[in-house]
């Protein structure tokens, strides 16, 4: 079929993206090198705009806030200039923790599931409740496990401040997140398990590979693709994380993630609160790209040789 | 032996999976003076909680945020359906230049950070008047919901017997005709599964909708958040958990019925290498 056809079946897909992301992007863009609206130090009066350079950037990574006498310091304790590092640190945290404990107890999940027994179906139903429940559904059903007389302080026998305190919050919102994702991880892998032809086992064990040998020489080089693409899958997702954090734990300074920064910004002011998500963007984009290129994780390749399996 | 602890294993994931739901429904079944209690059991069952949240004297609306989130997940899920399955045939049927570079865009735009785009869409809805209006949700919805339709689709359509429309074709019909009267029933199963996929992502928004919406047009996820009772200084705990299961509960039936479709489904995007 004529490739005009084909673009012809694929321009309103390309035209909703451009409209619904790239648009939005190059105004987010254009408005982080405007500055906001405030009052000048100098003269005391309203001051609309004009154009920022830098500054919105320098605002952030540099933590430079204006003092009342419109000389740059550094910002003080409290204000959202200053949390912009706390605010990469707890979402990186997030990310590697959470993708961390998800890959191996994931991992776990899909051997088992894997395995033939009665109620496998019941199984496989189950693990997809807690992804199914909005996320923020689920983190008001942890706020409650998590308040301070609820399940978690009654079992444990402890009387932590689970959403109060800093530690204890982060690792309020790491437990509700591995709960609500891991599902999607196992089942991902479970799919890699699949695909492994089981001959490839019985050789090993005639040839006398033990157990252990047979995981790290078989099933974990054949399952990497697959795994790849799921790490790479959660790790997107982890570093956007938004939700559960500012639900779970009411805006708590110890968990706010960038996303969080960006929409408590967007109240003080729309030029700096651009300039903010551009940079958590592009930082996205880099970690999305360090993924791709340097851990295998090529979901376009992935995509290309299933369609190479059956397409014309 | 062996046999035993694999069931060790399925007990494990059971719980995982059904615990934390399960307290939220017994929370909201129990008498609201004795929501700490720990039996794992309700005692002193009343629907009190039920009425409570569905209750429109303190500020809440929750029948009208489900029905936002019906108005909102339906309609955004129609539209990535209606524009993805043209992309995804195309992706999946026919070969072009730049096709990689297509696959290349669908894929990055579905790991898009929707943060990015509230700033923007922030303003630009203000100026326009269209803050508070069910358009200002469903529209940046797409901006996910349509990548996550195509790969799911695409994945799908390479599976399907295209044999069959070339047969149809030799037969006469026109190309088209050889889709949807071929092979249009034959995706069925695919587009039922997708739209139940995009249906529940297009539902779990939070973000945007948090920001984009008024007290007319919030779903169910911000009206659970901001949900509040009579006294501002007691979190109405069993109201909020009698609130989260109205929500779950019809997803959880929609899981259990199609379990095995949403499965397939979300392990068709990804996986398949």
């Amino acid at each position: 079929m004529s490739s005009g056809r084909a673009w012809l079946l694929i321009a309103p897909t390309l035209v909703i993206l451009a409209i619904v992301i790239v648009y939005p992007v190059i105004r987010a863009l254009v408005m982080s090198f405007q500055k906001d609206a405030g009052l000048d130090p100098a003269t005391g009066m309203f001051v609309k705009g004009g154009s920022a350079g830098f500054s919105n950037y320098t605002h952030w990574i540099l933590q430079q806030c204006t003092s009342a006498s419109g000389t740059l310091v550094p910002c003080p304790p409290g204000t959202l200039g200053s949390q912009f590092w706390g605010a990469v640190g707890n979402t990186a945290f997030f990310t590697v923790v959470t993708v961390s404990i998800e890959v191996v107890i994931g991992f776990a999940m899909a051997v088992i599931m894997g395995k033939t027994f009665a109620g496998r179906a019941l199984l496989r139903a189950a693990i997809l409740i807690p992804w199914a429940i909005p996320t923020a559904v689920t983190a008001k059903l942890w706020y409650f496990i998590f308040a301070y007389d609820g399940i978690a302080n009654k079992l444990l026998g402890t009387n932590i401040l689970w959403t109060g305190d800093a530690w204890p919050a982060r690792f309020a919102v790491i437990i509700a997140d591995v709960w609500k994702t891991t599902p999607f991880m196992a089942l991902l892998i479970l799919a890699g398990l699949q695909m492994i032809p089981s001959d490839v086992y019985e050789a090993a064990r005639v040839d006398g590979a033990s157990a252990w040998q047979r995981f790290t020489k078989i099933t974990l080089p054949l399952v990497k693709p697959a795994l790849m693409v799921a790490i790479l899958f959660r790790t997107m997702d982890a570093l956007r994380m938004y939700d559960l954090p500012a639900i779970l734990t009411e805006g708590n300074p110890a968990t706010r993630t960038i996303s969080i920064l960006v929409v408590e910004q967007i109240r003080q002011g729309f030029n700096s609160a651009a300039s903010l998500s551009t940079i958590s963007f592009i930082m996205i984009f880099i970690v999305a790209f360090i993924l791709v290129k340097f851990l295998g994780a090529n979901a376009v390749a992935t995509q290309e040789n299933q369609r190479k399996g059956t397409a014309s | 032996m062996k046999a035993a602890r694999i069931y060790v294993g399925v007990v494990i994931i059971l719980v995982w999976g059904l615990a934390p739901f399960y307290w939220m429904a017994v929370t909201a079944f129990r008498d609201p003076r004795y929501t700490f209690d720990t039996t794992p059991w309700p005692t002193h069952v009343t629907l009190e909680n039920f009425s409570n949240a569905l209750s429109t004297s303190n500020g809440n609306n929750f029948i009208r945020a489900v029905i936002n989130s019906l108005i909102i997940g339906g309609a955004t899920t129609s539209i990535a359906l209606v524009v993805g399955i043209f992309c995804a045939y195309a992706l999946s049927r026919i070969d072009f230049r730049f096709k990689y570079m297509v696959v290349g865009v669908v894929l990055g735009a579905s790991m898009f950070p929707v943060v990015a785009l509230v700033t923007p869409l922030f303003q630009f809805f203000t100026n326009i008047g269209w803050i508070g209006s069910y358009q200002a949700m469903i529209i940046p919805n797409i901006s996910f919901v349509l990548p996550l339709t195509i790969y799911t689709l695409a994945a799908f359509f390479a599976e399907l017997p295209w044999e069959l429309e070339e047969a149809a074709r030799i037969d006469g019909a026109g190309r088209f005709q050889a889709f949807r009267l071929v092979m249009l029933p034959l995706a069925a199963p695919a587009l039922f599964t997708t739209a139940i996929l995009a249906f529940i992502a297009a539902v779990n928004e939070y973000l945007l909708a948090s920001q984009l919406s008024s007290d007319k047009t919030e779903p169910v996820t911000v009206a659970i958040a901001r949900f509040s009772g009579n006294d501002p200084h007691v979190v109405p705990y069993a109201a909020i958990m009698a609130a989260g299961t109205i929500v779950a509960i019809p997803l959880v039936i929609m899981v259990l019925i199609f379990q095995r479709r949403i499965i397939s489904g979300l392990t068709a995007g990804g996986v398949k290498s």
